[in-house]
């Protein structure tokens, strides 16, 4: 078993302060395996997105411990990348630099970002060639489709080989045909890179067909009602979606959450 | 492509001016309107003509007065719009007073500049600056406003600094509201410029409407008008030009 990368424990978060706080996520106790592939499902308003700016540092907690490779979080990660259910491409850079933007904030590529623009250019390509997106690295954001800004956005999270891939909802707009064929993309990423992914998302099919561990949390204020494991094996084909040990942990996470029908 | 712009964008425009000013003409020739109410096109170009070197050495004044007034507007709307978009207190700080200024006639400054800087062209270069300033300012701190939580959370997490979101995201995302601004703030400045120079100058289309006014002689009056609309809308094209030369991104839906 790989050594913990990120450790909670007994994690309470709040946002505001005095008697106005809202509690966003209480006593969430979890830890995550360098390499691991974790989803958290839940319904909405539960602060999986808390969790999310818990994990990469912008946000403090309110009590308990909260470490990342055995040093306690006490300011922004740098070693985390985010995408979210928006692109947030930058309309006036084309595919490449955009994916670039990154590299231009963080160290050490920061430094270097303008003797070795074209090095990293290079790098910045690769990637996009490597989810599908060969021959539109020079095409600007509104030029792509939903699936492939979303596929850059993905990208740009990736373009400094972060320890930590966050995504909140990535797929959340996209058509089902296209939704699949990125969880297939994400999946290769993960294999290929070993990163360590924090998926946050409401739909279960794509919680169990991505995850090692799915967690779901409860109504606000958020609590880890459960931990599920997904014994799958890997690689995973869509195929397996249709099975009925699939089917099984699908039904078991959807009547943890609870909800009217 | 060059067919349709012709159709589109050359005659269509062209065509209702004349099509306005050939209405006047018959207007004032079929009622017989006396010369002193209302001259009409043909009066007026007649005078343009006549005038014309007191009619250009006068509109160049009021165009350089207005270009200084904007330019100073321009610098800093977009000086004190970033600075306001910064820091929330701040823009608290600021934005009373702001909307009090902008709310003071301009017409009512123009005495007291006067009274400090003596008739000539300062006070129309300060009246086009106090009044072209605002909404550059407001257009600049709305656009900085507009910035992506999620993006801004993404650069937070790398260790970006606030200077980095504002030189990376948040200045060239406000860059369509800035330009957006300027061709209100230009034909505003334009309008500053003259408002001053009717109240008190020694030189300027203002100056020589008002002479003219005085003496009676009402087609210069209007040649006048015409000068201030024509000049207007050249100053209006240069702007909208120069946006679409820097934020053709935001226009995208428009070229295509």
């Amino acid at each position: 078993m790989a050594e913990a990368l990120v450790e909670l424990e007994n994690i309470s978060m709040a946002y505001g302060d005095g008697d106005t706080a809202v509690r966003a996520i209480e006593d969430v106790t979890l830890s995550i395996r360098k390499g691991e592939f974790i989803a958290v499902v839940g319904p909405s308003g539960c602060g999986k997105s808390s969790l999310m700016k818990l994990i990469s540092g912008l946000h403090p907690p309110l009590s308990g411990s909260l470490t990342v490779e055995g040093k306690p979080v006490k300011g922004p990660l740098k070693s985390v990348g985010m995408a979210f259910q928006a692109s947030n491409l930058l309309p006036w850079r084309n595919c490449v630099d955009n994916i670039l933007l990154p590299l231009e904030i963080v160290q050490p590529y920061r430094k270097n970002i303008s003797s070795q623009r074209a090095q990293y250019k290079e790098k910045a390509v690769r990637l996009l060639n490597s989810v599908g997106l060969t021959g539109f690295t020079e095409k600007f954001p509104w030029e792509l489709s939903g699936g492939m800004q979303q596929r850059a956005s993905i990208c740009r999270a990736l373009i400094h080989e972060p320890e930590i891939l966050m995504l909140d909802e990535p797929f959340g707009a996209l058509d089902a045909f296209t939704r699949e064929e990125l969880w297939c993309a994400l999946r290769d990423i993960q294999q290929e890179r070993q990163v360590t992914v924090m998926l946050v998302t409401h739909d279960l099919r794509e919680a169990v067909f991505l995850a090692d561990t799915v967690y779901v949390m409860s109504n606000r204020p958020g609590r880890v009602v459960k931990k599920c494991p997904v014994d799958l094996p890997r690689p995973r084909e869509l195929e397996v979606t249709y099975s009925q040990e699939f089917q099984d942990i699908v039904y078991e996470l959807r009547s943890m959450i609870g909800g009217k029908h | 492509m060059r067919r349709a712009d012709l159709f589109v964008n050359i005659i269509p425009p062209l065509l209702f001016t004349v099509v306005l000013f050939v209405l006047w003409e018959i207007v004032c020739r079929a009622f017989s309107i006396p010369l002193t109410i209302l001259p009409a096109p043909s009066d007026i170009f007649a005078a343009l003509w006549q005038y014309r070197a007191p009619i250009i050495d006068n509109s160049w004044v009021t165009l350089w007065t207005t270009l200084v007034g904007f330019l100073m507007a321009t610098v800093g709307g977009l000086l004190l719009g970033i600075a306001v978009g910064w820091h929330r207190s701040l823009y608290t700080a600021l934005y009373p007073v702001l909307v009090g200024f902008n709310s003071v006639p301009k017409v009512a400054v123009v005495p007291i500049l006067i009274l400090w800087f003596g008739l000539g062209e300062i006070p129309a270069i300060i009246t086009a600056f106090l009044i072209s300033f605002f909404p550059i300012v407001v257009n600049v701190a709305t656009g900085l406003a507009t910035t992506s939580p999620e993006l801004e959370d993404v650069l937070r997490a790398l260790g970006a600094s606030k200077l980095d979101i504002m030189r990376k995201v948040s200045i060239p995302g406000s860059l369509p509201y800035f330009f957006g601004s300027l061709k209100v703030a230009i034909t505003l400045a334009f309008v500053g410029a003259v408002v001053s120079e009717t109240v008190g100058a020694n030189k300027g289309i203002g100056k020589l409407m008002l002479d003219a006014q005085a003496a009676f002689q009402v087609q210069i009056v209007f040649a006048g008008l015409l000068v201030l609309a024509f000049l207007g809308i050249v100053l209006y094209a240069a702007t909208a030009l120069v946006e679409k030369r820097f934020t053709g991104w935001a226009f995208r839906g428009q070229n295509r």
